[in-house]
C-alpha cells in the first residue's frame, strides 16, 4: 500500500487551468479527455433527443393534412441533425470514449507502469481530437453538412455544405485514435512492471490491446478514403465519381474496410470493462481468462474481413455476399465465448449489485440482443430485407448503447473513487441505471418491429402505419435522456459533497486498487512486483 | 508524468528503467507510426491496381505524358539521400558528430533536388493544361500535341489518371517537405551537441521515416512512369 | 419444435412483417422464424442463466465462500461448437434463398426503374413511363435499376427484395409477385431532402389489366395538352414538392392560383409567373428563386430531362390550376 500521510496526488499536485492543460500525466490526460467527451455526449444526446421529438407523429396524417409541431421544418433540417447525431457519437463519443478514458487512466496503473510510453503524443493525442472536434462543430455554424456519418459518394461529392471541413475533422480526429493505440501497444508491450506477464495482464488490458491494434491498422484506410474525398469534392478527381469513370461502391468498400473494424474498436474496450466489473462484484476470479483474453485477438483479426456484411445490396456480387456472410459467422464465435465465460464467470460467487454491476449485468442483457440480431443480419436474405431499415438502426443501438455506453456508465461508477477520491450516491446510480435500462428497451426495441415492418432508416417522415411504434419509441428516449441526466448529477453531487474514498472500495485485486483514491503523480510508491494473475479470489 | 534525468549524457524520462529501455520503446513506437503510413500508401495503391485493371487503355495514355527521365533521376537522388541518411546515423554512433552534420546535410539537399524536379514536372503538366480530374483541360492539351505533331487525346476519363498522379505524388512529396523538415531539426539539434552514440533517438526516428518515404517512391515510380 | 416456428412465423407475418406478396417472401420469413426461435432460445440461456446466477448467489455476507474456478475446457469447446454450427445452419439456409434470390429468371418481363433525387421512375419496353411500377400477377419480373445523380435503393417490404441504383452502371432485382394488390415501394439509401418522400407503389394487376393499363398509358400523346401535362406531373413526381389544390407550401412554392400572379424573389426581384418563367424555372430552377426556397433551390433542373413537348404540356396544366 501506498504512503498516503502527506496527501499529494496527481490532482492537487499542481494547480491551475493551464497545469491541466499541458500536463504529461497519463492520469490527468484521461481526466480532459473524461470531460470533454462527456460534453460531446451531451451534445450528441441532445440531437438524438430532437431526432426522436421529430419522428413522434408522421409530418402529414393519414387525410393528407400537414400535422402540427414538427420540430424540423425541412427534411435538409432533419438530415443535418442526424448526421450530426451520428458524426458526434461515432468519432468523438465511442471510439474515443473508453480506450481514451479509462485506457489512459488505467492501463498503466493496472500494469504497474509510471506512464504511458509517449506522454508528450498522449497530450497531443487529447489535441487533435479538441481541433478536430472544433472543426467539426465548426461546421454547424458555416454550411451544415447532411450527408450521414458515412459519407457516401456521390451524395456527398455532390452536396453542398462544408462537408470538405468535416472530413478534415473526421481525419484529425483519426490521427488522435492512431497515436493513442500506438502508445497503449508500446506501453503494454514496453512498460509492464517486474512478473507482469502477458498473461497476468487484466483484461481490460488485453481488450485495450486487440482496440489499439484496430485503430493503428484500420485508421489509416480511413485516413486516404477521407483525403480521396477531399480531393474529389476539390479537383474531381473521379475515383469515386461516376462522372469519369469511378466507382462509388469502391468508397463503400474503402469505408467499411475501416468503419466495420471501427465497430470492434468501440465494442472491445467495453467488453474489457466487463470482465473487470464483474469479477470485482462477484468476487470471484474470472471464468476462462485465456478464452476471453484470445477472442479479443480472434475478434480483431477477423473484423478486418468481413466488411462487406454492410453491402450486400450495394451491387456487389453474390460470391463477395457468400463469403462475408461466412466469415461474419465466424466472428460471432469468439463473441459467444465472451458471452458464456461472463455468465460461468457469476457461478458460485458472492454477487453484490453495486451500480457498476447493474450496468454491468445491463451490457450482458442487451448485449445478448444486440448480438442475436447481428446474426441475423449476417444472414443474406434476412439482411437484404432489413438492410438500411429500423431494425439496423435497433441492432446496432443495442451494440453500441446498449453495449458500449452501459459498460461506460459501470466503468464510470467502477472507478470514479479512484479517479476522483470521492464517493458517490450508490442511489442515485442506481437510479440512472433503471431510468436508462428500462428506457433504452422502450426506445430501441420497437424498432426492431418496425425494421421488419419495412420503415427504411434515416427518414424525416414515414407512412401513418408506423405511428404508435414511432411514438413509444420517442417517449423511451425521453426516459433515457432523465436516466443520463441522474448520472450527471450524481456525478457533479459527488464531485461536490462526495465522501473521501478508501484506497480499494470494492476489493477489487487489479493494481489500481493497490494505490492511494486518487492516485499520487507516480502511480505508485514503490515499483510493484507481480507474483499471481489479476484475479485471485479465494 | 515525465521528467527526465541525465543518465551518462542520455535525458531519460523517469518512465523508463534505463537509455536503452526508453530507446527500444521509441523504436517500437515508430515503426507502428510507419506501418500506418504504408497502410494509408496502400489504400492508394489498391484504387490505383482496381481502376489500372478497368481503364489499362487511359492509364497507359496518361503515363505516356510522364518524363522517365526525370522519374528515374529522382529515384536515384532518393535512394542516395537514404544513403547519406544512414551514414548520419552511423557516423553519430562513431561520436563524428561533424560528420553526422555534413550527412544530414546532403540528406536535406538531396530531398530538395527531388522537390524541385517535382516542381518542373507539375509546372510543365500545368503549362500543357494537364490537371486532376475534372480541371484537366483537354482542349489545351490537344492544341499542345497537335503543335507538336502528336496524336490527340483519346480516352475520355485520362482526368482520372491525372488524379492518382496528383494525389500519390502529391502525397509523397508533403511527406518529403515534412521529412526535409524533421532532418533539418535533428541537424539543428546535432550542432547544438545534443547527440552522442548513447543517444540519437530523434535521428534514429526520422532515419526510419525517411526511409519509408523512398520506399514509397520506389513503388510508385515504375507504377506511375513505367507500367502506364 | 416446428409448430413453434409455424406459429411464431404466422404471427409475424400478420403483425411484424408486411404482408408476403410472393414465395420468396415466404421462404425468408420462414428462415426469419426460425432465426426468431433460435434467438429466443439463446437468449432465454444467457439471459436467463445470468439472472439465475446473480439472483441465486447473491452476496449474503462480506466473507461469502466463493469457488474458484480458473476455466473448463470441455464447456470452452462445447459454447464454440455449438454456436458455430447454430451459425453454419442459417448461413448455409440464407446462401439458398439469397442465391434464388439473385438469380435472374429468364424470359421475365423486364422493366426499367430509374431513382432520381426524389422519384422513382419506370420505363417499359413499349415507351410508357410511369412513377408507379405496375406488374402483372405470377409472372416473373426482373427490374433494372439505374440511377441518375447518387445512390438510391429501391425496396418492396412486401417481397423481402431490395437493390441499390448506383449512377454508372446497372444493377436488378427479380420477384414473382402471387397477389394483387397495392404494395409501398421505398427508397433506402439516404439521397437528400426528400429522402423519406421518395415512396410510390406497386401495383400487381391480372395480365389482362396490365396489358389493358400499358395500352391505354401508351395512348397519352392522345390527350389534349392539359391532361398530358397532368401526366407529366405526375410521372415526374413534381406532387412531392409542389400543392397543387391549396396555396400551402411543401418544399417548393404552391402552384395553386400561381399563373399569372406576381412572385418575390430570393434576389429581391419580383417577376410575373408567366409561361417563359415557368419553363425557365422548370428547366433550371437556380435560374430565378421563389423568396424562402434559397439560396441554393432543391429541385433538380430538368434541362435534357423533358422534351420540348412535355415541358409545354406541363405549362398548360399549370396554366388550369389558376382557374
Amino acid at each position: 500500500m501506498g504512503n498516503a500521510a502527506h496527501g499529494s496526488n496527481y490532482i492537487n499536485a499542481e494547480k491551475g487551468l493551464m497545469s491541466w492543460l499541458t500536463s504529461l500525466d497519463h492520469k490527468r490526460i484521461g481526466i480532459l479527455y473524461f470531460v470533454t467527451i462527456l460534453f460531446f455526449f451531451l451534445v450528441g444526446g441532445t440531437f438524438a433527443l430532437l431526432l426522436r421529438l421529430e419522428l413522434f407523429a408522421p409530418n402529414v396524417n393519414a387525410a393528407g393534412q400537414a400535422v402540427a409541431g414538427a420540430i424540423f421544418k425541412t427534411g435538409d433540417t432533419y438530415n443535418q441533425a442526424l448526421t450530426y447525431h451520428g458524426a458526434i457519437m461515432v468519432f468523438m463519443v465511442i471510439v474515443p470514449g473508453i480506450p481514451a478514458i479509462f485506457g489512459n487512466f488505467f492501463l498503466p496503473l493496472q500494469i504497474g507502469a509510471k506512464d504511458v510510453a509517449f506522454p508528450k503524443l498522449n497530450l497531443a493525442s487529447w489535441y487533435m481530437l479538441m481541433i478536430g472536434a472544433t472543426m467539426a462543430i465548426a461546421t454547424m455554424f458555416l454550411n451544415k453538412v447532411d450527408t450521414g456519418w458515412t459519407f457516401y459518394t456521390p451524395y456527398s461529392i455532390r452536396t453542398s455544405g462544408s462537408v470538405s471541413l468535416m472530413i478534415a475533422a473526421v481525419f484529425i480526429m483519426g490521427m488522435s485514435s492512431v497515436f493513442t493505440g500506438l502508445n497503449m501497444i508500446a506501453t503494454i508491450h514496453k512498460l509492464r512492471a517486474p512478473g507482469m506477464t502477458f498473461h497476468r495482464m487484466p483484461l481490460f488490458c488485453w481488450a485495450i490491446y486487440s482496440t489499439s491494434i484496430l485503430q493503428v491498422l484500420a485508421t489509416p484506410i480511413l485516413a486516404i478514403t477521407l483525403l480521396l474525398l477531399i480531393m474529389e469534392r476539390a479537383f474531381g478527381v473521379g475515383i469515386f465519381d461516376p462522372k469519369l469513370g469511378g466507382d462509388p461502391v469502391l468508397f463503400q468498400h474503402f469505408f467499411w474496410f475501416y468503419s466495420h473494424p471501427a465497430v470492434y474498436i468501440m465494442i472491445l474496450p467495453a467488453m474489457g470493462v466487463i470482465s473487470e466489473l464483474l469479477t470485482t462484484y462477484s468476487k470471484k476470479t474470472i471464468f476462462g481468462y485465456t478464452a476471453i483474453a484470445y477472442s479479443s485477438l480472434g475478434i480483431a483479426g477477423v473484423s478486418f474481413f468481413v466488411w462487406g456484411h454492410h453491402m450486400y445490396v450495394s451491387g456487389q456480387s453474390e460470391l463477395a455476399g457468400v463469403i462475408f456472410s461466412f466469415l461474419t459467422m465466424l466472428v460471432g464465435v469468439p463473441t459467444a465465448i465472451k458471452m458464456f465465460n461472463w455468465i460461468a464467470t457469476l457461478y458460485k460467487g458472492s454477487i453484490e449489485f453495486t451500480a457498476s454491476m447493474l450496468y454491468a449485468m445491463g451490457f450482458m442483457f442487451l448485449f445478448v440482443i444486440g448480438g442475436v440480431t447481428g446474426i441475423m443480419l449476417a444472414v443474406l436474405p434476412i439482411d437484404v430485407h432489413f438492410h438500411d431499415t429500423y431494425f439496423v438502426v435497433a441492432h446496432f443501438h443495442y451494440v453500441m448503447v446498449g453495449g458500449t455506453l452501459m459498460a461506460l456508465m459501470g466503468a464510470i461508477y467502477h472507478w470514479f473513487p479512484k479517479m476522483f477520491g470521492k464517493m458517490y450516491s450508490e442511489a442515485l446510480a442506481r437510479a440512472s441505471f433503471v431510468f436508462v435500462f428500462i428506457g433504452f428497451n422502450v426506445t430501441f426495441f420497437p424498432q426492431f418491429i418496425l425494421g421488419g415492418m419495412g420503415m427504411p432508416r434515416r427518414y424525416f417522415d414515414y407512412i401513418p402505419a408506423y405511428e404508435q411504434l414511432n411514438k413509444i419509441s420517442t417517449v423511451g428516449s425521453w426516459l433515457i435522456g432523465i436516466g443520463f441526466l441522474i448520472g450527471l448529477v450524481s456525478i457533479i453531487q459527488a464531485l461536490r459533497s462526495g465522501a473521501k474514498a478508501p484506497a480499494n472500495p470494492w476489493g477489487s485485486k487489479t493494481l489500481e486498487w493497490h494505490t492511494e483514491s486518487p492516485p499520487i503523480t507516480h502511480n505508485f510508491s514503490h515499483e510493484p512486483h507481480v507474483t499471481e494473475g489479476p484475479y485471485e479470489y479465494k | 508524468m515525465s521528467t527526465s534525468k541525465m543518465i551518462n549524457g542520455v535525458p531519460v524520462q523517469e518512465h523508463f528503467k534505463n537509455a536503452h529501455h526508453q530507446f527500444d520503446t521509441a523504436k517500437m513506437g515508430i515503426w507502428l507510426f510507419m506501418a500506418t503510413e504504408i497502410l494509408m500508401f496502400g489504400g492508394l495503391f489498391v484504387g490505383y491496381a482496381i481502376f489500372h485493371m478497368m481503364y489499362p487503355e487511359m492509364f497507359a495514355e496518361g503515363a505516356r505524358f510522364l518524363d522517365w527521365k526525370l522519374g528515374f533521376v529522382n529515384t536515384l537522388v532518393l535512394i542516395f539521400s537514404s544513403l547519406t541518411m544512414a551514414l548520419g546515423i552511423h557516423f553519430i554512433q562513431m561520436n563524428q558528430i561533424k560528420k553526422a552534420v555534413w550527412a544530414l546535410a546532403i540528406t536535406i539537399v538531396c530531398g530538395a533536388i527531388f522537390m524541385v524536379i517535382k516542381y518542373f514536372e507539375y509546372t510543365h503538366k500545368f503549362h500543357m493544361g494537364i490537371f486532376p480530374g475534372n480541371l484537366l483541360d483537354i482542349a489545351k492539351l490537344n492544341e499542345h500535341l497537335t503543335a507538336q505533331g502528336l496524336d490527340t487525346v483519346k480516352s475520355t476519363n485520362l482526368g482520372m489518371y491525372f488524379g492518382f498522379y496528383f494525389c500519390m505524388s502529391g502525397l509523397h512529396g508533403i511527406h518529403v517537405i515534412i521529412g526535409m523538415g524533421l532532418i533539418t531539426w535533428c541537424l539543428i539539434r546535432a550542432v547544438r551537441g545534443d547527440f552522442n552514440p548513447n543517444y540519437y533517438t530523434a535521428v534514429e526516428g526520422v532515419g526510419i521515416f525517411w526511409h519509408i518515404v523512398d520506399l514509397v517512391w520506389i513503388f510508385l515510380f515504375p507504377l506511375l512512369y513505367l507500367v502506364g | 419444435m416446428m409448430w413453434l416456428f409455424s406459429l411464431i412465423n404466422r404471427a409475424n407475418a400478420q403483425t411484424f412483417m408486411p404482408t408476403e406478396g410472393s414465395d420468396i417472401a415466404t421462404r425468408v420469413d420462414n428462415l426469419y422464424a426460425f432465426l426468431i426461435a433460435t434467438s429466443f432460445i439463446s437468449c432465454a440461456i444467457l439471459i436467463g442463466g445470468m439472472v439465475y446466477f446473480a439472483v441465486k448467489y447473491k452476496r449474503k455476507s462480506d466473507n461469502d465462500k466463493v469457488a474458484y474456478i480458473t476455466h473448463d475446457t470441455r464447456l470452452e469447446i462445447i459454447w464454440s461448437v455449438i454456436p458455430l454450427i447454430i451459425f453454419l445452419v442459417v448461413f448455409a439456409w440464407g446462401w439458398i434463398i439469397y442465391h434464388d434470390m439473385r438469380k435472374m429468371p429468364e424470359n421475365a418481363l423486364e422493366i426499367h426503374v430509374t431513382g432520381r433525387q426524389w422519384a422513382w421512375m419506370t420505363e417499359y419496353k413499349n415507351g410508357v413511363k410511369s412513377p408507379n411500377i405496375v406488374v402483372p400477377v405470377g409472372r416473373d419480373i426482373k427490374i433494372v435499376l439505374s440511377a441518375e445523380d447518387v445512390l438510391h435503393s429501391l425496396y418492396i417490404p412486401s417481397f423481402r427484395v431490395k437493390q441499390d441504383a448506383v449512377p454508372g452502371r446497372y444493377t436488378a432485382l427479380w420477384f414473382k409477385a402471387d397477389k394483387m394488390g397495392e404494395f409501398h415501394v421505398f427508397c433506402t439509401e439516404f439521397c437528400g431532402t426528400a429522402h423519406s418522400g421518395m415512396i410510390t407503389k406497386l401495383r400487381v394487376v391480372s395480365q389482362e389489366e396490365f396489358d389493358k393499363w400499358l395500352i391505354e398509358e401508351s395512348e397519352v400523346s392522345l390527350l389534349p395538352m392539359a391532361q398530358r401535362g397532368a401526366k407529366v406531373f405526375q410521372t415526374r413526381a413534381c406532387a412531392s414538392c409542389h400543392n397543387v389544390d391549396n396555396a400551402a407550401v411543401k418544399i417548393g412554392p404552391s402552384l395553386h392560383q400561381a399563373f399569372g400572379a406576381d412572385r418575390d424573389l430570393e434576389d429581391g426581384e419580383k417577376v410575373a409567373v408567366d409561361d417563359n418563367y415557368l419553363r425557365e424555372s422548370i428547366l433550371n430552377s437556380n435560374a430565378k428563386i421563389v423568396k424562402g426556397f434559397g439560396p441554393r433551390s432543391a429541385m433538380p433542373a430538368f434541362q435534357g430531362q423533358l422534351s420540348e413537348a412535355e415541358v409545354t404540356a406541363l405549362i398548360e396544366y399549370i396554366k388550369t390550376l389558376s382557374k
